[in-house]
């Protein structure tokens, strides 16, 4: 299985060349990164092409890697206060309140990712395609519901809650969210209670929107420990006992 | 004679055959569909952004609220994605559970659509029927986890606990005669593995009582054969799977063909359509059913004759156990650990899909290395089916609308998530 996995890794580096700007195959599963500009010709060639033969998209995802790799309580060296430090710390986009902002510490052209899942039935395999929009600010991506019919909510899903435009879409418009929704609230400067809560207003009979009242809450800080403790082939790497 | 113009429908929220809330805006030209535009998430709680703020094993709960009709599925999509980060083998035992339970599930969910599905088109005694076999089958729920629906009962690195040695007794009520109970807890004397046995032995029967309402009832047949035709090249692009794409003609089973827990020891077949209409993939759902009757009985096999743990003895993952806690220090420790941090899991990102009652679930991880998900996305199959809404239903007349969101099993909680 593995092996066949490596030669579709192999198969993708030959064929594709620089259009691709990585193949890796990790925990047995294929992961290719592709440019904007090259996306929907690598997207139809790996559909059409025989030797990959990708039927199906079986699911866009959006991801917003804006926070990836912060923590809130530190591991690496012994600290002076404890394990609640963490809960009180207001970093993370669980607790964010409404008005707070939120500092982005990754690059720029970094920060949305496109993430596709294509399933070939002919060759068994699975293939991970990503992309990066290059603009933090106003991430656009092209479509490809010419490609994959199925693309179009799956893009309209990704729009609706990371913000993510897809140029070209005949039909971009917010999937899941309430109608009138404001905001993104995938993205992690989007807090976990939201910006309005709603109720009906016996005066005005009629339903309103007000800014939140409850208070965010988080009970668990988020904790990265890189020793990987738990696997039991890795010790030689974990450098102590946690 | 008045000018016949276009008009707008608005079908659902509140209509009982949407499914549950379901809006869909229809241009119709007469009765005639023209477009469908199916207005979704009014059932949007956001699960995967509730995920991404808790430790790992705080969300599994959350997993039997999504597609509300096949719990014990959704858990094992999320749980099997946890697993493969942190490249964790479960006990052999626990696994035999698993694929019993998943298969249980699938006997829930297709008994559920048959129900619903039957009652829309306007069979009432389908409902009663179907409704009559989930009793058994959430008892079974109960006695394993607690819980009739929402179970939360496998855990990565295995599952709860071990299947119960007795069955819950009804009970004599002002309701129910002790008559009446002691007939009701005739077949639940034994353990659970003796009552799903007995289940097992009855239901062929039952779902040859569904097919002789069913198949060959002409007004059944009227309403489903040649109703939302999708051919194979279609149902590729409209990215269907499960009985939907089977109903299409397309022999693919994720069991079978990239089995994972112990599939590749069960035998079984995998049916196919060859029409892709309503009736085709009704058909395909049916024998699904006896299919997974026929591999519960070999997991009651096996389960019999084979005792063992049905966690992980790795304490960094499982809770260790009681007598543990209170006499050993290292048990005590993983304990706290586990249940105020949780554990972490390596950097990285997997995609798990499993077959699903519905199609294929897809649990789709990223890992930052700490001990809550970066991102989670679960790729629900109802939200591909439901997204050929608009294909499927333009040309037919309003009245084989329902029986589309029928056939397409729709449920609202996996496709808002």
């Amino acid at each position: 299985m593995s092996n066949s996995k490596q030669q579709l890794a192999d198969s993708l580096r030959d064929h594709f060349g620089d259009r691709l700007v990585s193949v890796n195959l990790e925990y047995k599963e294929i992961t290719a990164v592709v440019t904007v500009e090259n996306y929907v010709d690598v997207a139809t060639e790996l559909r059409d092409n025989p030797d990959f033969d990708f039927k199906q998209l079986v699911d866009l995802s959006g991801v917003d890697y804006s926070q990836f790799g912060q923590a809130e309580w530190q591991t690496d060296d012994a600290s002076r206060s404890g394990f609640s430090r963490g809960v009180d710390a207001a970093t993370s986009t669980g607790r964010l309140q409404f008005g707070d902002e939120l500092e982005s510490l990754s690059e720029v052209g970094s920060r949305f990712a496109v993430s596709c899942h294509f399933l070939s039935y002919s060759n068994n395999s699975r293939l991970r395609l990503k992309l990066f929009a290059p603009d933090d600010n106003f991430p656009v991506v092209p479509t490809i519901t010419e490609v994959w019919n199925v693309a179009d909510w799956y893009e309209r899903e990704a729009f609706d809650l990371f913000g993510i435009l897809f140029s070209g879409h005949p039909d971009l418009r917010r999937i899941l969210t309430d109608y009138g929704f404001v905001g993104h609230p995938f993205r992690k400067d989007f807090p976990l209670v939201g910006h309005v809560e709603m109720r009906y207003d016996p005066e005005k009979e009629r339903v309103v929107y007000e800014p939140v009242t409850i208070e965010a809450r988080v009970l668990v800080p988020k904790v990265i420990r890189q020793d990987h403790r738990y696997i039991a082939d890795e010790q030689d790497e974990a450098n102590g006992d946690a | 004679m008045p000018e016949i113009k276009n008009y707008t429908l608005n079908f659902g929220p509140q209509h009982p055959a949407a499914h549950g809330v379901l809006r869909l805006v229809l241009e119709m030209d007469g009765e005639v569909i023209e477009r469908a535009d199916p207005h979704i998430g009014l059932l949007h709680r956001g699960t995967e952004k509730l995920a991404e703020t808790k430790p790992y094993n705080q969300s599994i709960g959350y997993m039997d609220r999504l597609d509300y009709v096949s719990m014990m599925c959704n858990e094992h999509g999320y749980v099997m994605a946890i697993e493969k980060l942190l490249e964790l083998d479960i006990p052999e035992r626990a696994k035999y559970i698993r694929v019993m339970f998943d298969e249980i599930t699938r006997i829930l969910n297709h008994l559920m659509w048959i129900g619903t599905h039957a009652l829309d088109v306007g069979a009432m005694t389908m409902f009663l029927y179907a409704f009559r076999e989930r009793e058994d089958l959430m008892d079974l729920y109960e006695a394993v986890s607690g819980t009739r629906m929402h179970a939360t009962y496998y855990r990565p690195g295995g599952v709860a606990r071990d299947l119960p040695d007795t069955m819950p007794q009804h009970q004599e009520n002002r309701w129910r005669s002790k008559k009446e109970a002691a007939r009701l807890n005739e077949n639940r004397q034994g353990s659970l593995l003796d009552f799903t046995e007995d289940f097992t032995r009855r239901f062929p029967g039952y779902v040859d009582e569904y097919e002789t309402l069913l198949t060959d009832n002409r007004i059944w047949k009227q309403r489903t054969v040649d109703i939302g035709v999708v051919s194979e090249e279609r149902a590729y692009q409209l990215g269907f799977t499960g009985p939907m794409l089977r109903g299409s003609g397309v022999e693919w089973d994720l069991r079978k063909k990239q089995p994972y827990e112990v599939y590749d020891r069960m035998d079984f077949d995998i049916p196919v359509g060859t029409n892709g209409d309503c009736y085709d993939r009704y058909l395909v759902r049916i024998e699904e059913m006896r299919q997974s009757n026929h591999i519960i009985k070999q997991c009651i096999d096996w389960l019999r004759q084979n005792p063992g743990i049905i966690m992980t003895e790795n304490h960094k993952v499982a809770p260790p156990r009681r007598e543990e806690i209170k006499a050993d220090m290292e048990g005590l420790i993983h304990h706290f650990k586990l249940f105020t941090e949780g554990y972490t899991l390596p950097a990285g990102e997997v995609y798990t899909a499993i077959e699903h009652p519905k199609g294929e679930l897809g649990v789709y991880l990223i890992s930052d290395g700490s001990n809550k998900p970066y991102r989670l996305k679960v790729r629900a199959p109802g939200f591909a089916h439901l997204s050929a809404m608009n294909e499927m239903a333009t040309g037919h007349m309003l009245a084989d609308v329902v029986a589309i969101i029928g056939t397409q099993d729709i449920v609202f909680g996996e496709i808002d998530r």
